[in-house]
């Protein structure tokens, strides 16, 4: 009969998301927009992060004003062609039903937990998210984070593939042991953790210390590799924020805390009080402190970066991206240039040293195209 | 991650700190758990049931019972921290600090600094606090703000079950005197807590919820009362911020007072009476150090300055409720010149 009628819903970001709150609509009722255009603002109890656009569309009708709280799946707006008459949409609004999330992950039958693997004698946590048999992605993610870090991209790269956020040694709840916390260590467990979750061949996604180790790796095993996107990687250069490094391994009050994780981003709103209470239960679990204090002397003595992998990099003959903050105040975006020629190289402008979270939707269309 | 109570919480950093430290000892009346029933030793876990479980796998001469003697407890105490081991000592409820305080305000608390900074003191006293059983004027009290006001004592007052087991490593942990003041109703409340050990700095308040318009301090069972307060108060479309500073000594002033500037109105509750309290002593604070940014008179939600009544019908009265503290929060909301 007519062109149909869409819905705007409120998406579920990370695994303890149940609710987020409209903070701000970006495009008012009769705005068209292209597909990946930002639409609102939702603010969970973590973090803030603008919905995008899956589609080219007009709005039409906004249903959940700025400031409500709603639950995930919840009817936001409307999307539909300009001459849909008033009442069909108030049928549609009417008519919606809220999909219950416990029947979303009744599909895959095993709750969404991550699980815990045995590698080199540790217990390590990774998050499995996907099926399917395209091949499956690798995420690494930073120095200090975890697995929580691939929230807004993990659910977006997880269709048709297994996707694996894997927490390294010393990260989240992983065991705390890091041996010599060094690039070597760390890339066998890599290697060993790959082995237990019986992926043979991998995409990787890798941020920061990730990124580094998703080199190193590639480079001791090219034939499990069959594409790197690198975020903000370690290894490019001997710069890096010293001040940084020390603050985040010394913070054990809010107040440091905030300080330091402030600078990992453009704007610092971003950073809620729930990121730096989550940030410090990691920091205050024994064994944290001793363990970034290892992995720092190991990666970051002295204010520099130790790890060189430039040539490792430009070694590789798999498609190599890398994607970086023009406000990166961590690793300077300058590194960049290290891995031309041979990688595709896309700075993100208003970015810091998280681009995964600070543009999830541009960073999910960048890795999407690279593991089509 | 696994949910727990406070009971599970304080039993699980007993557990951790005595498999970590063989000095960490437990002493105090019944403590290998199971006076009074069927099954021995260790059936009930001790009066509070905390101590579970210790006697079987640490033995008597760690799991020390005790005639029932307070000044004992805490003497011995006080002379095993300052020889070497680092006690907990139990001191089931705290209304009976009358015939230990020499121990604790006169000798643990006095050690440092009478031997020059040579001693040190790392004594825990776990003891009950808190009205609402019916248990009369004589178990019902919650003074901490009398341990508060020694200098040499720190206090922690823990409102939750991952506060309450890193707060309790982080006190045996300590090289001085520490006062853990558990509420009697609050064992059984559950909140998720890591298997792992983890410590949580003295003197770092809790920001349970952020709010523009008012700030509320509450300590214990108060933090949650005030919780259902903000909650309610959010649909009338008063904000409140809810601080728990989980310790009273030492006291996180910066997080109060930085609240404050921010909205110029102060209410605390505090279950204890109200004569030279920690409702007292933080109205003090911002009245001396925030008097500027104050839209409102400050106001104190307490218990009223008589003992805690037996009877049901005025114990409730006796204890600060959500009503009242919404009432507060009104009423500096609302207050204009």
């Amino acid at each position: 009969m007519t062109a149909p009628i869409t819905a705007i819903t409120l998406p579920k970001w990370g695994l303890t998301m149940t609710e987020g709150k409209v903070v701000q609509w970006l495009k008012q009722p009769g705005a068209s927009f292209a597909k990946g255009e930002e639409l609102l603002e939702i603010e969970t109890s973590k973090i803030t992060n603008v919905v995008e656009a899956d589609a080219a569309g007009t709005l039409t009708r906004i249903v959940a004003p700025e400031g409500t709280t709603l639950p995930i799946g919840a009817l936001l707006a409307v999307i539909a062609p300009a001459d849909t008459p008033a009442a069909e949409i108030d049928a549609f609004v009417a008519q919606f039903v809220v999909a219950e999330p416990a029947d979303a992950a009744g599909e895959d039958a095993t709750p969404v937990a991550p699980r815990e693997l045995q590698v080199l004698g540790r217990t390590l946590r990774c998050l499995e998210l996907g099926s399917g048999d395209a091949m499956p992605v690798l995420l690494l993610h930073g120095f200090g984070a975890d697995l929580n870090s691939w929230m807004f991209n993990q659910p977006a790269l997880c269709e048709g593939r297994r996707t694996l956020a894997l927490e390294l040694p010393g990260h989240g709840l992983s065991s705390k042991d890091v041996g010599g916390g060094d690039a070597t260590f760390l890339t066998d467990v890599v290697e060993a953790a790959l082995t237990e979750l019986g992926a043979e061949q991998v995409h990787i996604v890798g941020h920061s210390m990730g990124g580094a180790l998703a080199v190193s790796w590639a480079s001791r095993r090219p034939d499990r590799i069959a594409s790197l996107t690198l975020l903000a990687p370690a290894g490019l250069g001997p710069e890096i924020n010293g001040g940084f490094i020390d603050a985040f391994v010394r913070a054990s009050r809010r107040r440091e805390a905030v300080e330091a994780l402030q600078l990992l981003v453009h704007d610092p709103t971003l950073i809620s009080r729930a990121m730096v209470e989550d940030f410090l239960r990691y920091k205050r679990l024994d064994g944290v402190t001793p363990a970034l204090e290892t992995m720092a002397r190991a990666w970051f003595p002295e204010g520099r970066q130790a790890v060189d992998l430039i040539t490792a990099l430009r070694a590789l003959a798999m498609p190599v991206q890398v994607i970086w903050g023009r406000d990166d105040k961590i690793i300077p975006v300058a590194h960049a240039a290290a891995a031309a020629p041979s990688a595709r190289i896309h700075v993100l402008e208003g970015v810091g040293h998280l681009p995964h979270m600070e543009k999830a939707g541009e960073v999910n269309r960048l890795i999407g195209a690279m593991i089509a | 991650m696994p949910v727990k109570t406070i009971r599970q919480a304080l039993q699980e950093a007993l557990v951790h700190e005595m498999r970590r430290d063989p000095r960490v000892v437990v002493i105090g009346e019944d403590v290998s758990g199971g006076a009074g029933t069927e099954g021995g030793r260790d059936a009930a876990g001790g009066v509070l049931g905390v101590t579970k479980g210790l006697i079987k796998e640490f033995g008597e001469s760690r799991v020390i019972d005790t005639p029932i003697t307070e000044s004992a407890i805490m003497g011995a105490a006080a002379g095993a921290a300052v020889t070497g081991l680092r006690p907990v000592a139990e001191l089931m409820f705290s209304d009976f600090l009358g015939v230990c305080f020499d121990q604790i305000f006169n000798q643990a608390a006095k050690f440092r600094y009478m031997f020059g900074g040579k001693a040190r003191t790392p004594l825990v006293i776990r003891t009950m606090i808190g009205a609402g059983r019916s248990a009369a004027a004589q178990h019902s009290q919650s003074p901490y703000h009398i341990f508060t006001s020694v200098p040499g004592l720190k206090v922690v007052v823990p409102s939750n079950a991952y506060d309450a087991k890193g707060l309790l490593i982080q006190a045996i942990r300590d090289d001085d005197p520490v006062v853990f003041c558990e509420h009697k109703l609050m064992y059984d409340l559950r909140t998720e807590v890591p298997d792992e050990a983890y410590t949580i700095p003295f003197g770092e308040a809790n920001v349970v919820r952020d709010g523009d318009d008012v700030t509320v301090v509450a300590l214990a069972r108060m933090v949650h009362y005030t919780m259902e307060a903000a909650e309610k108060l959010a649909n009338e479309g008063i904000e409140c911020e809810v601080i728990d500073p989980r310790t009273t000594s030492p006291l996180d002033e910066d997080t109060i007072l930085d609240s404050v500037e921010r909205t110029g109105r102060l209410v605390v509750v505090d279950e204890a009476t109200p004569r030279c309290s920690m409702a007292t002593d933080i109205a003090a604070l911002v009245a001396d150090k925030a008097f500027a940014a104050l839209k409102a008179p400050i106001r104190r939600v307490t218990a009223p300055h008589t003992p805690v009544p037996f009877a049901p019908s005025l114990e409730k009265l006796y204890i600060p409720d959500p009503e009242r503290i919404a009432a507060a929060v009104r009423e500096v909301h609302g207050y204009a010149r």
